[in-house]
């Protein structure tokens, strides 16, 4: 590994550019507003996860000795609505698509970048609200907002809280909107579709999901409270709503919201691999395609999540098959991760220990959700901690796992500097541990039918549940690590020089941190994605700065 | 100022060319539009299945509407899209007086179908038919009053987010007289004008389907 070792000369770049708490507030700078969200998103993790240590305690014994069963329930409900909304979905296109797109293809800046900085603050109005919310009181319907309970019969805070999550809708829908745009109409010479790095095709495709699921998801909470102020009847069946079709537009955004969360993740892996294999991705056109084909899939397979909810029997049919067809694109995109390793030389940086993390956790969380999308299995183990733990295998085992390989990748990019290999490298080992040891149990407690969103539970489950619990803390110093050693490298850490995993990319052909402008020139490109082959060639290392 | 002036001023850093930056606006306008659709399609969905279900009730909610008014303000809708054309058309040629007027005259139609929606609105509101509990609807026929009040509520919500789309369409025509004012536009430099006539016409095509759909279900007082 070859890290810059002569002192980088001075140079202006996106931190040093300009000082004082305006020049940050007001930017329009993508990196910077990256951070901003990198730093609010940060302490919404922390927020979620710190209601998650609560649930995982209250979970130790089977009584119902720590919290109220009322507390409990906002408690996962704050979890969740916490995590999802103000952590998971901005993560990484937020975070790292918001530095990364413009640079990996050779622009100086999103298409609109006050529509950027515009969207940064809708997400911190939003996240208040969210947590006037919590605040004052808390909301106890899940973050599924499921009617009519939340319209007529829950005593907290559900308006508020449909109203934040709402205005953060917003600031995913523009963030989108500017990433599709900026894909389409700001790339550089010679940057074809084909050259794009898959990085930036997963983020496209989860974006097109951004724009086109979130408004739905908007409408279908205007309409909650609606209902819930004015006790109109459009979902509570004493009025004569239909419950149902709350279910229904929830779920139109709420299942391809998980490939908001999941496909980034996919895009960090789909860099890390061929970088720390020293080979061309296997099957490009494949993984490209894939992300589009989960993309457009993910719309027509939501009513899974309504197999017991009293839909036809045909309707159940074909959206299990249908919910079966996602498989294939990504089981492509693992099968090509797969056979990129094949004959490359592997080498086991931080990032690379994470994105193998990814693969594992994913494949686990996908493959169970495929015995979820068969009716027979569903009607099983709906409501039981078969479901939290798949849906943790995917959330937090695949998106998490992801997001914090990318932010080992760039973290050298964004902050100019190195972080501690050795404590790096343990920090995903402990995520990798702590997370199977947290979640594996939950997937035999829901087999033995242990059901979800209770504070208590009979004592023949407590094994199970003290393991969870154990896995939890571990996963939690895993989490906190890369907190300090980022913090801790921001000072201390080792110049990290332009490239220091001579990667490929656009991104690392400028100096780190980058310019204000990401690139001294626009850059023209003449080469493929991943042209490994010619950054190893021992006299053409030319595509590769540093 | 000179044209070549507002072209200088008007170009983004992050931009090559005048060209690319309007055909990213144009573009981005689009795609808004695009979840502009998905925004009121959760709405015309939710629309359809009480329709199928509750055709009566339907029927009956529908018979209420004034459709000389409705039929009026689609008239003056599709007014304001031809001058909102012809303001585009204006910018485009760099007549700054012309497009002001054309503007102006969008403005004032889009005024004149608020001020007829409000009327409605009021009218419904003394007949008890705003859904809530002063909602009171007289029960003659095959139906339950409580799915006529399910009309109401989507009637009020669809209509009510279209006239906050007219709204915001409103404040940015006045945006725009405020610029052509101040003569940032020329016969290179236009695209807000683009933009903002992409998004009224946008506003125009929902109330094209919102009118048959609450307004037009049956004519037949079938009691
Ligand atoms: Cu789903």
């Amino acid at each position: 590994m070859e890290t810059a070792t002569a002192p980088v000369e001075p140079k202006t770049n996106y931190l040093n550019a300009d000082y004082g708490i305006k020049s940050w507030l007001l930017t329009t700078d993508h990196k910077r507003i990256a951070l901003l969200y990198l730093i609010s998103i940060t302490v919404f993790f922390f927020v979620g996860g710190f209601f998650a240590m609560l649930i995982r305690l209250e979970l130790l014994t089977p009584a119902g000795d720590l919290v109220l069963a009322d507390t409990y329930n906002k408690l996962f409900t704050m979890h969740g609505i916490v995590m999802i909304f103000l952590f998971l979905i901005p993560s990484v296109p937020a975070v790292l698509g918001n530095f990364l797109v413009p640079m990996m293809v050779g622009a100086k800046d999103l298409a609109f970048p006050k529509l950027n900085l515009a969207s940064w603050y809708i997400f911190i109005t939003g996240a208040s609200l969210i947590f006037y919310a919590i605040l004052t009181g808390g909301v106890d319907t899940g973050w599924t907002f499921y009617t009519p309970f939340a319209t007529t019969f829950s005593n907290t805070n559900v308006v508020t809280a449909a109203i934040g999550v709402f205005i953060v809708g917003f600031s995913s829908i523009f963030t989108g909107l500017n990433i599709i745009v900026t894909v389409h109409r700001m790339r550089a010479p010679g940057m074809t579709w084909r050259r794009l790095p898959l990085f930036i095709w997963s983020n496209y495709a989860a974006s097109v999901i951004m724009v086109l699921g979130t408004p739905v998801l908007a409408i279908t909470l205007v309409l909650v409270a609606l209902e819930r102020l004015f006790h109109l009847g459009i979902f509570d069946a004493r009025l004569g709503g239909d419950p149902l079709l709350f279910q229904h537009l929830f779920w139109f955004y709420s299942h391809p919201a998980v490939y908001i969360m999941i496909l980034p993740g996919m895009g960090v892996v789909s860099e890390v691999i061929p970088c720390f294999s020293r080979k061309r991705i296997f099957g490009y056109n494949f993984v490209a395609i894939s992300s589009i084909a989960i993309a457009v899939l993910g719309f027509l397979v939501w009513a899974h999540h309504m197999f017991v909810a009293g839909i036809s029997t045909y309707a159940a049919l074909i959206f299990s098959i249908l919910s079966f067809f996602v498989a294939i694109p990504s089981a492509v995109k693992v099968f090509n991760w797969t056979a990129t390793l094949y004959k490359g030389s592997i080498t086991l940086e931080t990032p690379m220990l994470y994105a193998f993390a990814f693969i594992g956790l994913f494949t686990m969380g996908g493959l169970t959700g495929l015995f979820l999308a068969s009716v027979g299995i569903d009607l099983h183990v709906t409501d039981t901690y078969f479901i939290v733990a798949h849906f943790h295998y995917i959330m937090v085992g695949g998106m998490t796992t992801a997001y914090l390989g990318g932010l080992h990748f760039w973290w050298p990019k964004i902050t100019g500097k190195m972080y501690p290999e050795s404590f790096s490298k343990l920090s995903a080992v402990l995520v990798f541990v702590g997370f199977n040891l947290t979640f594996f149990p939950q997937f035999l407690l829901g087999y033995l039918g242990m059901p979800r969103r209770y504070h208590a539970y009979p004592p023949e489950f407590q094994v199970l549940n003290v393991l969870s619990t154990a896995g939890a803390s571990i996963l939690a110093v895993g989490f906190l690590m890369p907190m300090i050693y980022f913090a801790w490298s921001l000072q201390y850490g080792k110049d990290a020089g332009p490239n220091p995993f001579r990667a490929a990319g656009l991104e690392w052909m400028t100096s780190s941190p980058p310019p204000t402008f990401n690139f001294d020139e626009t850059p023209v490109v003449t080469w493929e994605a991943y042209n490994y082959d010619q950054i190893d060639a021992p006299n053409e290392g030319v595509k590769v700065a540093g | 100022m000179p044209d070549s002036e507002t072209v200088s001023n008007n170009l983004k850093h992050h931009f090559a060319n005048l060209e690319q930056q309007t055909a990213t606006s144009k573009f981005g306008m689009w795609l808004f539009l695009a979840t502009e659709v998905m925004f009121f399609g959760g709405m015309f969905v939710s629309y359809l299945v009480y329709r199928l279900s509750y055709y009566n009730a339907w029927v009956a909610g529908s018979q209420t509407m004034e459709i000389t008014l409705g039929a009026t303000n689609t008239a003056v809708l599709i007014c304001s899209s031809l001058t909102m054309v012809m303001a585009v058309h204006f910018a485009k040629l760099g007549k700054r007086k012309l497009t002001a007027i054309f503007l102006i005259a969008t403005l004032v139609l889009g005024m004149t179908f608020l001020g007829i929606k409000g009327v409605e609105y009021y009218k419904h509101w003394v007949h008890h038919e705003v859904p809530g509990p002063n909602f009171h609807f007289e029960h003659e026929g095959n139906f339950d009053p409580r799915h006529v009040s399910i009309f109401f509520t989507l009637y009020f919500a669809m209509t009510g987010m279209h006239a906050l789309h007219m709204v915001i369409g409103v404040g940015l025509l006045s945006w725009l007289l405020i610029l052509n004012a101040l003569e940032r536009f020329s016969a290179e430099y236009n695209s807000p004008v683009e933009i903002v006539g992409l998004y009224w016409h946008f506003v125009d095509v929902i109330w094209i389907y919102l009118f048959p759909l609450l307004y037009l279900i049956s004519h037949r007082h079938t009691g």
